[in-house]
């Protein structure tokens, strides 16, 4: 006989698993996040320099990254590093690195703004104060760009969450794919569960999403 | 890298850049329309519509597509309301990119100068004269930045249509892999065929994007 749909969700560990599966996709998100943003700090220190050698890789890097949908990028790691490169990592170590180069892009972008926009008299100030270039990055120009970084920052990082609804792709168990066996194991019992199951993902990406949004909002309007 | 490999694939490949080019020309054709609409619904703060414009905007634009895509063409269906995959994307990507191009016109016409709304109604235009001929045209110049980044975007999203086996390019390249496993032939051509579609298009908004800002009033 039919059951009400959204009871599908809580049947057996069914509830417990989509959590699993969110938690996949916000660990991958996380991890991705952390070496893409100290990557691309290097890279948006990088490209402030004078070396215009260094500036043009760079900007072919950034490029190559904004005209490449995520999606293929993911392919590109998938299939790329274990036939040409041999290496054999598991799929969410691919999707890790696929999400680190491309944060790491935008993010130097973001970074090459902040650094640039920094006014003129305060590095000017560090010098007459007697600070090497270390000193100045470190105490005088980082403290103030990631004030000026930050909402675009979080923005990114908003993106980036949205972006781990496409590890199903390569077949890691993420909230989605842990979703469609769902569905398919209680297709008999519960034939609407299609609506509640995806509804809940929907929901769960919303709430995870939407508050960072919203603080990215607020900073930039304060 | 075999270059009969990819010669032999082309003509599918020619299928799908001209399905993704269409997809996208239409998803971003409705979503500029339903982004104007709902910017200015939100911008005059219209009772109530504007909630929901505001409600939608957060929701399309704090979920990922490829649920969005999912909850038309697999959930909608139970519902009673079947829509073919093309369908599914062409809507789903409105509904995406609507919220952002809302986003970006409604930061336009925020971005127009209050005293050039009040010049307006010491005209005595009503609301609907100041939005065509004030905050519409002055806020659509000033949001092309944000409307380029949304077209841009749009288009790269398109590949996300793969998952409900839309042919586009992407969708293509997956199906050729998976036929004949030769993911670096294919793959290569995937990235080309983006670029050849993207690359031109970054020239022409930054060309635009010059060209808007030199006409600007008081500049």
């Amino acid at each position: 006989m039919a059951h009400s749909g959204i009871n599908v969700l809580f049947e057996g560990t069914n509830f417990a698993r989509l959590m699993g599966g969110l938690w996949t996709a916000i660990w991958i998100a996380a991890l991705a996040l952390v070496i893409g943003l100290a990557l691309g700090t290097l890279l948006g220190l990088l490209r402030t320099m004078n070396s215009k050698i260094i500036r043009f890789i760079l900007m072919i890097y950034l490029e190559f990254f904004r005209i490449v949908p995520t999606v293929v990028l993911l392919f590109l790691v998938y299939y790329i590093l274990p036939r040409q490169f041999h290496v054999n990592w598991p799929a969410t170590w691919m999707a890790i690195l696929a999400f680190a180069l491309w944060v790491s892009a935008e993010f130097s972008d973001i970074v090459r703004g902040a650094l640039e926009s920094v006014p003129v008299h305060q590095r000017e100030t560090g010098l007459a104060l007697g600070m090497n270039e270390w000193q100045l990055f470190r105490y005088v120009l980082l403290p103030q760009a990631f004030r000026l970084e930050l909402p675009a920052t979080i923005n990114l990082a908003t993106r980036v969450i949205k972006t781990t609804s496409l590890l199903m792709m390569i077949s890691i168990m993420d909230v989605i794919n842990v979703g469609q066996q769902i569905i398919e194991a209680n297709n008999q019992n519960y034939p609407t569960g299609v609506f509640w199951v995806y509804g809940l993902i929907f929901f769960l990406y919303f709430i995870v999403d939407y508050p960072l949004a919203r603080w990215a909002k607020h900073l930039m309007a304060g | 890298m075999d270059w009969s490999v990819i010669s032999q694939s082309l003509p599918n490949f020619v299928a799908g850049f001209k399905l993704t080019l269409w997809l996208s020309f239409v998803g971003i054709i409705g979503a500029i329309i339903v982004g104007i609409i709902a910017s200015l619904i939100q911008f005059f703060k219209v009772p109530v519509i504007s909630r929901i414009v505001t409600a939608y905007v957060e929701l399309a634009r704090n979920t990922p597509l490829l649920i969005q895509l999912f909850f038309l063409y697999y959930a909608f269906p139970v519902m009673g309301w079947k829509m073919s995959a093309k369908t599914a994307g062409i809507i789903g990507l409105i509904f995406l990119g609507g919220a952002y191009m809302a986003e970006g016109f409604l930061g336009g016409f925020d971005g127009v100068p209050k005293s050039q709304i009040e010049a307006g109604e010491a005209l005595g235009m009503n609301k609907l004269q100041l939005a065509r001929y004030v905050v519409f045209r002055q806020g659509l110049a000033l949001s092309m930045p944000a409307l380029a980044a949304n077209v841009i975007f749009l288009i790269k999203e398109t590949s996300i249509f793969s998952v409900i086996a839309i042919p586009e390019l992407t969708n293509t390249a997956l199906d050729l892999i998976g036929m004949y496993y030769r993911s670096n032939e294919y793959l290569f051509v995937l990235v080309v065929a983006y670029a050849i579609i993207l690359i031109p298009l970054i020239i022409f908004f930054d060309w635009l994007e010059r060209r808007v800002r030199y006409g600007t009033f008081g500049n």
